[in-house]
C-alpha cells in the first residue's frame, strides 16, 4: 500500500516539475519551445492508462468473474462428490496418499504402486509437485476399489540421494478393507533419514 | 520475503498487488487438508478450493466431528480456504470465510491472524475504512510469523485513513525490521511529508536513498527514494542538488531511464548542455520503445544545437525521425494485430504458459503486438487483474467443457450398470427371498431351543435331552409293553419284567447324565451361534451389496440433469464474460498504444521543426563562415 501513497506524491511532484519545465520552455526559442511544450503535453497525458475504461467497469466485471468462479467451484465440488459416490463408493474405496518426512529434501523421481500384486499406478514427479510435497502437501496418488478383506500394498520409490546417487526402495504393507473408506498414508524418507524409507499409516 | 516483493512490484509500477501468500508449510494432520495444500502450493487453486470445500462440507455434516482428524485443525482449514480463495482472486468469498473465523470462539492468536488477513483483503479491495476497523480488532498475542507484517499493514492503513501520527510511530518502530529495510524508511518519509513535516520526511527519504544492501528489493526502493528526492528538488528549483540524488540511482535498475532523463534536465536547467549529453546519450542508446529513451532522442540533438553544433544536431534529429517512423509503423501493426484478435489468442496460448518470460516471448509469436510498448500497461494493477481474470475464465471454460464429457461418461456408466443389474436382479431377489425366509425359520428354531434350555435350568426335563436312539428305544419298549400288557402266557411275566428293566436302564441312563447332557446342549448352541454370526455377516454383506447395486445406477438422473444445466449455464456466462474481459484488455492495450502513438507523432512534429531549424542554422553558419573567408 506504500505504493499508492508513493504514487500520489510522485504524481503531484511530477506535475509540479512538468509545470516548471513548461515555464522554462516558454522562455526559450520557438523550436525549442514547441518541442518542450510537446514533450510536456505528452508527459502530462501520461497518467491514465485507458481513458475509455473506468475503474467501475473493471470492478463490475471483476465482481461478475468472482460470481462465476463461485458457481463453477460449486459445480466442481458437486462433481467430486458425485464421482466419489458413483465410481468409488465407500464400501470398496481405497485411497493411497503420499507424504514426505518433514524436512527431508531428497529428490523423489517416481513412485510405483501395486495392489495385490497388480500395478495400479506409477507417477513421475515434476519439480512443482516435489516442492509441494516438501512443503507438507499430501498427494492422493491412487483411488480405487477393492473388496472387503485382507490386501497387500507394494510401494517402490526411485529418487536421488546426496551426491546425486541413485536411491531405490521397496516396501510392502498388509491392510484390511472394511465397509468404511480405506485411507493409507505412504510416508517417504530419503537416505540418511532417521525414519523408515517407506512407512505406512492406515 | 514475499511481501517485500509485493511492495517492490507496486513500487515499480505504482499499483497495489497483494497476492495471498499461502502458509510456507502445511503441517496438515488431515490427509484431505494436506491434499488441498498439495494443489495450492502448485498454484492450482480451483482444485485446492474444491477439495477443501468438499472436506469442510463433509466435516460440517458429521454427527460427531471430534472423530474426524480435521477437527484438530478446523480453524486452520477455514483460514486456508479463505486464503486459497484470496489467491484465486475471490475477495468477496475469502472475506466471508475468514470473517467467520474472526467471529468464532477461537484463541486470540488465531483471531488476530484472521483479523490481519481480513484487513489485508480490505486494503486490496481499496476499502480502507473496513481495513481500519478490522485491524483495530487485533489485541493480545500476535503470532510471531506475522508480527512485522501486521505492523507494516497497520501503518499503511493509518496512512490511507489519514492517521499519519500513528503510522509514523509504527514505522519508526519498524526501522530495525530486516524484512522491511528500506520500505519502512521510505514509507516513514512519505507519512512525515503527508503529515506536514516535510523536512523530517525528506531526511527519511534521504536515509532510504543511501541504504546499502545487495537485495534487489532494497536497492529498488533506494532508487525510488533518490528519484523522488531528485524530482522534488527540481520542482524546488534546486537542480544542482537534484542531480546529486538522480546520479545515485543505479544505471540498470527499474528507475534508471527516468533518472538519466531527469539528470539531463538538471544539467539543461543549469545551462550545462555538454554535461546533459552524458546521461542523454547513454539513454538514447537504450530500448527505443521506452518513453524516456524516445524523449532523450530529441534531447541529445537539442543539447548539440545549444552548443552550436547544428550540423550534428540536424543529423541526430534525422536519425530520431527515422526511429519514430519505424516505431509508429510498429505501433500501427500492433494496433491492427490487437483489433484482429491476435493479442488475446496469443495470451492464452499454451506455448506462452510454459515460459516465465512470457511477456517478452509474446512479441515473438506471429502477428502478435509489440509487447515492449505494453510492458508498463501490463504491469499495471488494472491490467494484471483483468488479464488474470481472462486467464481464469479460459481455465474455467476448459474445465466446464471437460465436465460435460465427465457427465456423459457418468451417464454411460449408469446405463451400463442399469442394463446389467436390471437383467440379473429379479432372479437374485427371488432367490434371496427364499433363503431369507429359510434363514428366519432357522433363527426362530434356534431361539426356541435357547428359551427351552433356559427353562430347563430351573425345571429339569431330562426327557427333552434324549438322543434319537434313546427315543426310538423308548418307543419300542413302550410298544412292546403295550403288546404284552394283556398277555397271559407263561413267558409274559418274564417279558414284562425284562421290558421294565430295560425301561429302568434307559431312564437311569438319561437321568444320571442329565447335567452333562444339558452342558453339551449349551455348548452345541454356542457352536451354532458362531455359525449364525457368520450367516448374519454374509446376510448383511449381501444386503449392502444389493443396496449398493441399486444405488450405483438409481437416483442420479435428476442430479446429473441439474449439473448439466448448471454446467451449460456457466459455460454461457463464461463465454460472455470472456468476450467482455477480452474486449476490455484489447481496449486497454489499444488505448495505451494509441497514446504512445500520439506522443510519438508529437515528437515527430517537433523533430521536423527542429531539424529544419538546425539545417537553417547550420547553412547560415556555413554561409557566415564563407563570408568571413
Amino acid at each position: 500500500m506504500s505504493v499508492t501513497v508513493c504514487f500520489t506524491c510522485k504524481l503531484k511532484y511530477q506535475l509540479v516539475i512538468k509545470a516548471k519545465l513548461l515555464f522554462w520552455a516558454l522562455k526559450m526559442n520557438r523550436v525549442l519551445k514547441n518541442f518542450l511544450v510537446g514533450v510536456m503535453f505528452a508527459f502530462l497525458m501520461n497518467g491514465s492508462i485507458a481513458q475509455e475504461i473506468s475503474r467501475e467497469q473493471i470492478k463490475g466485471l471483476d465482481e461478475q468473474v468472482q460470481d462465476i468462479k463461485k458457481d463453477v467451484l460449486g459445480i466442481s465440488a458437486e462433481l467430486t462428490q458425485l464421482e466419489e459416490k458413483l465410481i468409488y463408493p465407500s464400501n470398496t474405496q481405497v485411497s493411497v496418499f503420499v507424504t514426505l518426512v518433514k524436512g527431508d529434501k531428497f529428490r523423489l523421481d517416481a513412485v510405483k504402486i501395486k495392489l495385490d500384486g497388480k500395478d495400479v499406478t506409477h507417477h513421475i514427479y515434476s519439480f512443482k509437485e516435489l516442492e509441494a510435497l516438501q512443503n507438507g502437501g499430501v498427494q492422493r496418488l491412487y483411488t480405487g476399489n477393492v473388496r472387503a478383506g485382507e490386501h497387500t500394498l507394494d510401494v517402490a520409490l526411485a529418487g536421488k540421494g546426496s551426491g546425486n546417487s541413485d536411491y531405490r526402495q521397496n516396501a510392502s504393507h498388509k491392510f484390511t478393507k472394511t465397509i468404511e473408506p480405506k485411507l493409507i498414508e505412504v510416508i517417504l524418507a530419503g537416505p540418511g533419514s532417521n525414519s523408515k524409507s517407506i512407512g505406512f499409516k492406515d | 520475503m514475499m511481501r517485500r516483493y509485493i511492495c517492490l512490484f507496486g513500487l515499480c509500477f505504482s499499483s497495489i498487488a497483494f497476492a495471498a501468500d499461502i502458509s510456507p508449510r502445511a503441517d496438515a494432520k488431515d490427509l484431505y487438508l494436506g491434499e488441498a495444500f498439495f494443489y495450492a502450493f502448485q498454484g492450482e487453486y480451483v482444485d485446492a478450493i474444491t477439495r477443501l470445500d468438499t472436506e469442510l462440507g463433509q466435516f460440517n455434516r458429521l454427527d460427531d466431528p471430534n472423530l474426524d482428524p480435521l477437527h484438530f485443525q478446523i480453524n486452520f482449514a477455514n483460514f486456508s480456504v479463505g486464503d486459497f480463495e484470496l489467491s484465486y482472486r475471490m475477495h468477496q468469498r475469502a472475506g466471508r470465510a475468514i470473517k467467520s473465523v474472526l467471529e468464532g470462539n477461537v484463541a486470540p492468536s488465531v483471531r488476530n491472524e484472521a483479523a490481519y488477513r481480513l484487513a489485508r483483503i480490505y486494503v486490496q479491495k481499496d476499502d480502507a475504512r473496513s481495513a481500519l476497523s478490522t485491524i483495530e480488532k487485533i489485541s493480545g498475542k500476535i503470532p510471531g510469523n506475522i508480527r512485522d507484517d501486521e505492523q507494516f499493514l497497520r501503518a499503511q492503513i493509518y496512512i490511507l485513513t489519514g492517521k499519519f501520527d500513528d503510522a509514523i510511530k509504527i514505522l519508526q518502530g519498524l526501522q530495525g525490521a530486516k524484512e522491511y529495510a528500506g520500505f519502512s524508511t521510505y514509507n516513514l518519509g512519505i507519512a512525515l511529508i503527508q503529515s506536514g513535516q516535510e523536512l523530517k520526511g525528506f531526511a527519511e527519504l534521504d536515509k532510504a536513498g543511501q541504504i546499502s544492501s545487495d537485495d534487489e528489493g532494497t536497492l529498488a526502493i533506494r532508487d525510488k527514494a533518490n528519484l523522488l528526492m531528485g524530482n522534488r528538488l527540481i520542482a524546488a528549483s534546486q537542480p544542482a542538488l537534484a542531480k546529486q540524488y538522480l546520479d545515485r540511482v543505479r544505471l540498470n535498475g527499474p528507475f534508471s531511464n527516468k533518472a538519466l532523463l531527469g539528470s539531463g534536465w538538471t544539467d539543461v536547467s543549469l545551462g550545462k548542455f555538454d554535461r546533459a549529453l552524458v546521461p542523454w546519450t547513454l539513454l538514447s542508446k537504450r530500448n527505443v520503445t521506452d518513453k524516456a529513451v524516445q524523449e532523450s532522442m530529441l534531447g541529445v540533438p537539442y543539447a548539440y544545437a545549444q552548443l552550436g553544433l547544428h550540423g550534428r544536431a540536424a543529423l541526430l534529429y534525422g536519425s530520431a525521425l527515422e526511429n519514430f517512423a519505424s516505431e509508429l509503423a510498429k505501433l500501427d501493426a500492433s494496433i491492427k494485430s490487437i483489433r484482429e484478435g491476435h493479442f488475446l489468442k496469443a495470451l492464452v496460448s499454451d506455448e506462452l504458459k510454459q515460459d516465465k518470460d512470457w511477456v517478452v516471448k509474446l512479441r515473438e509469436l506471429p502477428e502478435s503486438p509489440e509487447t515492449y510498448y505494453l510492458l508498463e500497461l501490463m504491469a499495471s494493477n488494472d491490467f494484471q487483474e483483468s488479464l488474470q481474470n481472462y486467464f481464469d475464465l479460459e481455465d474455467l471454460r476448459k474445465r466446464l467443457e471437460s465436465w460435460d464429457g465427465y457427465l456423459d461418461a457418468y451417464e454411460s456408466i449408469i446405463k451400463s450398470r442399469h442394463d446389467y443389474y436390471e437383467a440379473i436382479l429379479p432372479a437374485l431377489d427371488k432367490q434371496f427371498r427364499a433363503l431369507d425366509s429359510q434363514m428366519r425359520l432357522r433363527l426362530e428354531q434356534r431361539q426356541a431351543l435357547d428359551d427351552r434350555l433356559k427353562i430347563m435350568l430351573v425345571s429339569p426335563r431330562p426327557d427333552f435331552l434324549e438322543t434319537a436312539d434313546e427315543r426310538v428305544m423308548r418307543e419300542k419298549l413302550h410298544n412292546l409293553a403295550e403288546k404284552h400288557k394283556n398277555d397271559a402266557s407263561a413267558a409274559a411275566n418274564d417279558i414284562r419284567r425284562r421290558i421294565k428293566r430295560l425301561e429302568g436302564v434307559l431312564h437311569w441312563q438319561i437321568y444320571t447324565t442329565y447335567n452333562k447332557r444339558l452342558t453339551d446342549a449349551y455348548k452345541h448352541l454356542h457352536q451354532l451361534d458362531a455359525d449364525v454370526a457368520k450367516l448374519r455377516t454374509i446376510y448383511r454383506s449381501f444386503v449392502r451389496s444389493r443396496q449398493a447395486a441399486t444405488q450405483s445406477y438409481k437416483g442420479y438422473d435428476d442430479h446429473i440433469r441439474q449439473l448439466r444445466n448448471r454446467v451449460r449455464d456457466s459455460r454461457e456466462k463464461v463465454v460472455t464474460l470472456m468476450a467482455r474481459q477480452g474486449n476490455m484488455l484489447d481496449m486497454m492495450a489499444i488505448n495505451e498504444l494509441d497514446q504512445r502513438r500520439k506522443r510519438l507523432e508529437e515528437f515527430q512534429v517537433q523533430a521536423r521543426f527542429a531539424l529544419s531549424e538546425s539545417y537553417d542554422r547550420a547553412s547560415k553558419k556555413q554561409l557566415d563562415e564563407g563570408d568571413v573567408k
